[in-house]
């Protein structure tokens, strides 16, 4: 294990970026706070999954060098990682755009962003 | 107190998890299993030059559409909460401010540009970095800086959902006809495939980008049409 490898300092940066999102959804108490919290979550996430497949010394998966195109498995690093977090950008997007408006009806309804505030269901 | 103590043994516990997976990690040197198989064979198969992009379209294309199916449901529900009226009365009050003199010159010079590169990107997302959600992004970004400059301009919410019905039950249709014409599902062998790392390679993957594309603009178009017309009193 090389620590100051660019996979493991990817690595790292990630669970970092995860755990402040965490931090952020727990402790905010504005709702768009809270939804910042979780695209750092999000975010988080899809650099572990890229460093995840990161292979030493390997070039992007796009094979448009003829070099590239014998003997592809020993000269690139994993595509299937980056095809995941492709997939989940947008759906992380979707989401995020749905709790937007999620967070701008609660506004509507009371006028404002306080999660405290919000406790209709608490007994 | 108890609350933040909590948080932070909640946070904690889960530092305690993912601790032990930082620590073990050491980095690859050597593709493995499924990868493997797709460096190896991806050229042939599928004959595209970005193996990501044959992983999503072809491989994985049934993720795809499952994602752009979740996509169609976020914006659809996104319409349904902010139930914008289609139509405006003549004095209903805008909210907006003026758009200064910068922007509007600016938006339009810079969305038609925008709008090109977005679709460049989605037709050559076999070829370079990129692809139809990269592509569709970049241009419904366009359509946002558009409604910036012009706050009064309203866009149809037919042609939005015309060309994003369109563009989805395509997407669906030439999955289907790999069935019929093909090895399956979404096989990108119904077209000829080409040859290797030109524009008009790897069978259906750039029309498919293509419809992605526009089912992805249009959607977050959309998006961004909804929140703007939301905002209006009267």
């Amino acid at each position: 294990m090389q620590l100051f490898s660019i996979e493991y300092i990817s690595l790292v940066v990630g669970f970092l970026i995860l755990i402040i999102g965490i931090w952020g959804i727990l402790t905010r108490k504005n709702i768009l706070k809270m939804v910042i919290g979780f695209s750092l979550f999000d975010t988080g996430t899809h650099i572990i999954i890229v460093a995840l497949g990161y292979v030493r010394n390997k070039t992007a998966p796009i094979l448009d060098q003829v070099n590239l195109q014998t003997n592809t498995a020993q000269k690139i690093v994993d595509p299937v990682p980056q095809a995941l977090v492709l997939t989940a950008i947008v759906i992380g997007l979707g989401v995020t755009a749905l709790m937007l408006v999620y967070a701008m009806k609660l506004h509507n309804e009371k006028k404002t962003l306080n999660i405290e505030k919000y406790n209709d269901l608490k007994w | 107190m108890l609350r933040n103590s909590l948080i932070l043994l909640v946070l904690l516990g889960f530092a305690a998890a993912v601790f032990p997976l930082v620590q073990s990690y050491e980095g690859k040197d050597t593709l493995t299993g499924v990868a493997e198989h797709y460096a190896n064979y991806g050229k042939e198969e599928v004959g595209a030059a970005n193996l990501v992009s044959a992983v999503v379209v072809t491989y994985r294309g049934f993720d795809t559409l499952g994602e752009v199916t979740i996509l169609f449901l976020a914006s659809a529900v996104i319409g349904l909460f902010l139930k914008v009226s289609e139509t405006h009365t003549k004095d209903s009050r805008s909210v907006f401010f003026k758009s200064t003199e910068i922007l509007v010159t600016a938006s339009r010079l810079l969305v038609p540009m925008i709008m090109l590169l977005g679709a460049y990107i989605f037709i050559n997302g076999h070829l370079t970095p990129g692809g139809g959600f990269q592509g569709g992004a970049v241009i419904a970004s366009a359509f946002a800086l558009l409604l910036l400059s012009r706050p009064q301009k309203h866009f149809s919410h037919k042609v939005i959902s015309v060309v994003e019905s369109i563009s989805g039950i395509a997407f669906v249709f030439i999955g289907l006809l790999g069935i019929l014409l093909a090895g399956g599902f979404l096989d990108n062998h119904i077209f000829a495939m080409g040859k290797f790392g030109t524009l008009l390679s790897a069978g259906a993957i750039p029309i498919i980008y293509i419809l992605i594309g526009l089912k992805v603009g249009s959607e977050l178009t959309g998006i961004v049409r909804n929140l703007k017309e939301s905002q209006k009193v009267g």
